[in-house]
């Protein structure tokens, strides 16, 4: 299977990219918006408001304000909300109520370089969306640079593993309304279950385990530590797993979607 | 007007037959599960020429172009498209050729303009040649003045006008078309049927599906009719309808009994529509005299026979739903 879709994928995809920036450039001043305000509101929220009952969090065996704690969490969740619902709702209106795809499967283009062109879409608006907020948080001095730029490419490669698996949601779910399941089952759990807002460590030893399944988890793990300014070994554990997820999840999305268009 | 075209057509025959196959299918086969959509049907395209594919719904007719321009893989058979394996040239073969599907797919997220320029960088073409060939497209298809308009402002004619603009944006050596007219009011039709025969005229090759027989006659060189997944009969319009039916048919609406019994006795070809009557004769002319003076006052007509009269004689009456 990974070798017929090797073959049929060329530079080509590159347009689909381009197709959806070309739309995108169209309403980029309201997709601005989500990742500029978002992490003021939670800022606001968890800082101010929640931050004084919480006080201080200990990470890495340093206290550490909770702010700081959740600020790069919010980034994790928004590369995960970018390139999961750009690759669910967003593709599959382009699928099966405009028949973007079906036009677009008449040109050289194969369907192999839609899906690929719409998952680096997906990742693409994931790092657009990280780079506002790294921004933004950046502002309160909560990122620790030069390391916390290791984020942005960071954002990129958790952009394909969240866009895959949404892709692959869009080769399978019947109705645009099955979506729910997914984000229910899925994506909700991994929101509040990756140590986003509090330590993995506070749950249970069975939940743990569990939650090291999700790939928010490690991705989390990941700009929290970028953000801390800590870069150790352990960390490619957590690169590792982002990398294995995509390897399974972006052949499969293409051969959900192979099943589901070519008759 | 036909059998003009027929002559014209018998008269360039023999060239024909030297001609390029744009499109060679030999027992070309589609099946979906038990259901078989392409029966193992052979037929060539040649170029230059407007090549109709005919067929009541679920003919076949869809399934067989899908396979053409590389949508739909075919269960059996082989089919060339411009001397090119499908199922290996198949990249060179898109970047070749024009599709017009039967959905308007247009892009509702991009302005009537940007839905071609979209489009020709699917094809490669680069960025200034793209906005040039768009903006040509635009004006030769009657669209220049609404080149900045959402999509989903435009009628129906002219979505269509733009589905086919975008068809011809990498300027293709075939233009395949599903149904391009269906769901159009007359005038768009004949603004659609005008820019076809224009292009038609250049020499470009077409294959086109219908199930309008106004349409086929038209701009059809030679056609098939398909039904059940099968091609019925293969030729020239003019030439079926002669083959098939004759010059002329006789129509009669409330036949009365002595009719029906003297076209009994004399063994008449005919068909019983309920409460019409269709007499097919060589002789129509005498005939329709004989009948009309004899058996019905009015409510009989002589009229010319027409691509109609064959597809119905041909794949039945009965409706396909």
């Amino acid at each position: 299977m990974m070798e017929r879709i090797s073959q049929r994928i060329s530079r080509r995809f590159i347009r689909v990219w381009q197709r959806n920036l070309t739309v995108y450039q169209k309403t980029w001043k309201i997709s601005f918006l989500p990742p500029l305000l978002e992490p003021l509101f939670y800022i606001l929220a968890f800082g101010v408001g929640l931050g004084v009952l919480v006080g201080k969090v200990v990470y890495h065996s340093s206290e550490v304000s909770y702010v700081a704690f959740i600020a790069p969490a919010l980034i994790a969740i928004n590369i995960m909300y970018n390139a999961f619902f750009e690759n669910t709702y967003a593709s599959f209106v382009r699928m099966y109520y405009q028949k973007t795809f079906d036009a677009i499967m008449a040109t050289p283009l194969s369907l192999e370089e839609i899906i690929t062109g719409e998952i680096i879409w997906g990742a693409t608006k994931s790092v657009i969306a990280t780079l506002i907020m790294l921004g933004v948080i950046s502002l309160f001095g909560l990122i620790t640079y030069p390391q916390g730029l290791l984020i942005i490419p960071l954002a990129f490669l958790g952009g394909i593993a969240f866009g895959s698996i949404g892709m692959f949601f869009t080769g399978i779910v019947p109705t645009i309304e099955i979506f729910n399941l997914p984000i229910f089952l899925f994506i909700t759990p991994m929101f509040l279950f990756s140590g986003t807002f509090f330590p993995v460590e506070n749950l249970p030893f069975w939940a743990q385990k569990l939650s090291i399944l999700f790939p928010l988890t490690h991705l989390v793990n990941l700009t929290r530590s970028f953000s801390f300014g800590i870069i150790s070994t352990r960390l490619l554990w957590d690169v590792a797993y982002l990398l294995v997820f995509c390897l399974i999840f972006f052949p499969l999305a293409i051969f959900v979607m192979h099943r589901r268009l070519i008759k | 007007m036909l059998k003009r075209k027929g002559a014209l057509l018998q008269s360039s025959h023999l060239e024909k037959e030297q001609m390029e196959h744009i499109i060679e299918a030999e027992g070309l086969r589609k099946t979906f599960g038990d259901l078989v959509a392409v029966d193992g049907i052979s037929f060539q395209a040649l170029q230059g020429e407007c090549f109709g594919i005919l067929g009541p719904n679920g003919a076949g007719k869809t399934s067989t172009i899908r396979m053409i321009y590389g949508f739909s893989p075919m269960t059996s058979g082989s089919l060339k498209v411009f001397d090119l394996n499908i199922s290996k040239g198949l990249r060179q073969i898109k970047s070749r050729i024009g599709v017009c599907q039967q959905e308007n797919n247009l892009d509702p997220d991009l302005s009537v303009l940007q839905n071609l320029e979209v489009y020709a960088h699917y094809f490669n073409i680069p960025r200034k040649a793209a906005e040039k060939r768009a903006k040509e497209l635009l004006a030769f298809m009657s669209l220049g003045h609404r080149e900045k308009a959402k999509v989903t402002e435009l009628s129906g004619g002219m979505m269509r006008r733009l589905v086919l603009a975008r068809a011809l944006i990498n300027d293709p050596d075939l233009l395949i078309l599903d149904e391009p007219t269906t769901g159009l009011d007359p005038q768009s039709r004949h603004q659609v049927w005008e820019r076809l025969e224009g292009l038609r005229s250049k020499g470009l090759t077409i294959l086109l599906t219908t199930h309008y027989m106004d349409e086929a006659s038209r701009l059809c060189d030679r056609l098939v009719i398909m039904d059940h997944g099968r091609i019925l009969v293969m030729g020239e319009p003019f030439e079926l309808i002669r083959k098939h039916i004759g010059k002329n048919v006789i129509e009669v609406s409330a036949p009365s009994k002595e009719l029906q019994a003297f076209i009994q006795s004399q063994r008449l070809e005919h068909e019983d529509v309920g409460h019409r009557l269709i007499i097919y004769s060589e002789d129509s002319d005498n005939l329709f005299h004989k009948i009309s003076d004899t058996y019905c006052k009015d409510g009989c007509i002589l009229r010319m026979a027409t691509l109609e009269d064959v597809f119905l004689k041909l794949t039945g009456r009965d409706l396909r739903e």
